[in-house]
């Protein structure tokens, strides 16, 4: 997404929203009676038919298993499955297919780092830097980790507009920096994160740097040699794809000296009692039968994605969320919790005193589907001393009006306890 | 609107602004502390329990409308009681909250507010916190409970 410092008015002729809505049948469900107005996408993303289609094709013309059949389905679908790679490969502009591991998702992803590369690599009294505005899943692998090492957790703190603390990086990078693992865009708050200056920082102490791209894949377009991180994770299901499907990008030079993460089919090129041989990349990585169809639909969503246009993307979304920003902040009792400069897809609130999950249970019955709770980022909620935030996140797929209707509810819950 | 405003009542909004005995209980004997990790409700129980009987209950800590009006309207009902009533006054509240059928038809006073709670099933867990809490206070002095 464009920083909306930067924002321009102009957009690419030929977006209209209301076409791309009637590619997602899932929009024109009724809930409660009412139309579903869906701003829960940092949750999960609804999906294209394109998508379904492609799981469909899968499962009814060329079910088999992959990269071991000598038969036709097995030929197509390990050339649909390879396919997918490559998509992803052009997508987030990798430098070698062999870069582009398929995992569960965003956890698994990073969960294979810490373990194969930070059990290897790291040792008592070396420490792991990661930010405040972490999603849960970014906090506990390497807390896991140093558990296993003795090493040490080091947090960047983040300001009062939900910042990462630049300087605060500064003074925490030192020679026994062992790795770096900060996320893109803050699922809880929104604020993207200066990486590629981290990144740049980071390696001038040599340490490699992990990027949780989760909320940052579906908002922008991603150049992993441009950013030059060691490893890149998201999930499919964020980004319009299904769930249980996610990527791991890692440089060739790091994948290829870490350890397997799983032992399994697949992940081997021979075994005998004395001793196993390890594939090579990415199949080292690629223990048992993976999500075939996941991964064929993750393709199926990023060709749905290419065909919109990521800059026609950020540049629509850029526009929904400053129309959401400015329409919450005329709305009385509404404290916005994160506000910096440069955000992406999520607007994070509280409302007086009325307890989130309230405003959560009477949204959902005027068909409007947030997010309540903590996010899984119990740190960020804690940093701004609530207990809980609504989280009203936005795709290209919604419109002014769904903003508009979000604020008038919101005017209705304060009516229901006041 | 109807069943939001059949859930948010006017004792329920009453009690979730200004709760009863909403405090630490200095002389308790018994504590519990519930914790709902989806939404982060947090709820202590503090009970002073003198042979078998509540002599004193209070509460304290964060939630929704729905998990601090039930929590307050909760010390209302049970004191006085003994962990037996206690179990059966909870066994009967739960039924009100998930809607289901109790052969049992005399009246919970104002737990009966709760009723509305039935049509809107993620709430059950608000609704049922402080009881799980208490629960859990009576049979097991100082613990923790969590719905999850």
């Amino acid at each position: 997404m464009e920083p909306i410092s930067k924002l321009t008015p102009s957009q690419k002729p030929g977006f209209d929203v209301s076409t791309v809505r009637r590619d997602f049948p899932a929009l024109s469900l009724k809930v409660h009676g009412k139309p579903l107005v869906y701003l829960d996408n940092a949750a999960t993303t609804q999906k294209p038919q394109s998508v379904l289609d492609a799981l469909s094709r899968y499962y009814t013309e060329e079910c088999s298993n992959i990269h071991r059949g000598i038969h036709l389905l097995s030929e197509r679908a390990s050339q649909d499955y390879e396919e997918a790679r490559l998509k992803v490969q052009r997508f987030l502009n990798a430098n070698r297919p062999e870069e582009i591991i398929f995992v569960k998702g965003t956890t698994e992803a990073i969960n294979l780092v810490a373990q194969s590369y930070g059990r290897t690599e790291l040792r008592q009294g070396d420490e792991i830097i990661i930010s405040a505005m972490e999603h849960h899943s970014n906090i506990v692998p390497w807390q896991m980790l140093c558990e296993q090492t003795g090493a040490v957790l080091r947090v960047i703190p983040i300001t009062d507009t939900g910042e990462l603390s630049f300087g605060g990086f500064g003074r925490l990078l030192n020679a026994r920096t062992k790795f770096v693992a900060i996320t893109h865009v803050s699922n809880a708050l929104g604020s993207i994160n200066p990486v590629k200056r981290i990144i740049e920082m980071a390696h001038e102490q040599g340490v490699p740097v992990l990027i949780d791209g989760a909320q940052a894949v579906p908002h922008q377009k991603i150049d992993v040699q441009a950013l030059d991180c060691d490893f890149y994770a998201f999930s499919g299901h964020k980004l319009y794809g299904p769930t249980g499907i996610g990527i791991l990008y890692g440089k060739t030079e790091l994948l290829d000296k870490m350890p397997p993460y799983q032992g399994g089919g697949d992940m081997i090129s021979s075994v005998t009692f004395e001793k196993t041989t390890y594939n090579k990349l990415p199949y080292k990585f690629e223990a048992g039968t993976p999500n075939i169809a996941g991964a064929i639909g993750l393709g199926a969503a990023i060709d749905y994605v290419m065909k919109v246009g990521q800059a026609t993307i950020s540049t629509y979304e850029s526009k929904l969320l400053l129309h959401a920003i400015s329409s919450l902040s005329e709305v009385a009792l509404l404290r916005q919790i994160g506000t910096a400069k440069e955000r992406a897809g999520v607007v994070s609130f509280t409302l007086g005193d009325i307890h989130p999950h309230d405003i959560g249970t009477i949204l959902d019955r005027e068909g409007i589907a947030i997010r309540t709770g903590h996010h899984c980022a119990q740190p960020v909620m804690a940093r701004f001393k609530v207990p809980a935030t609504c989280r009203a996140s936005f795709s290209f797929y919604n419109t002014m009006e769904e903003v508009d209707a979000l604020v008038s509810a919101l005017e209705r819950v304060k009516k229901v306890f006041h | 609107m109807d069943d939001v405003k059949e859930l948010y009542q006017e004792l329920i909004l009453d009690h979730s602004r200004s709760p009863l005995n909403f405090h630490k209980l200095e002389t308790a004997n018994r504590t519990a502390l519930g914790y709902n990790p989806l939404c982060g409700d947090r709820i202590s129980v503090y009970l002073e329990v003198d042979s078998d009987k509540i002599n004193k209950v209070s509460f304290d800590g964060d939630g929704c409308a729905i998990c601090k009006a039930s929590a307050s309207l909760m010390t209302q009902a049970v004191g006085g009681k003994t962990h037996k009533e206690v179990l059966s006054l909870f066994e009967r509240f739960h039924k009100i909250i998930t809607g289901k059928k109790d052969p049992d038809s005399s009246t919970l006073g104002k737990l009966e507010a709760f009723r509305g709670v039935s049509e809107f099933p993620l709430r059950v867990k608000c609704a049922s916190l402080a009881w799980h809490t208490l629960k859990s206070a009576l049979e097991n002095g100082d613990s923790t409970i969590s719905t999850e």
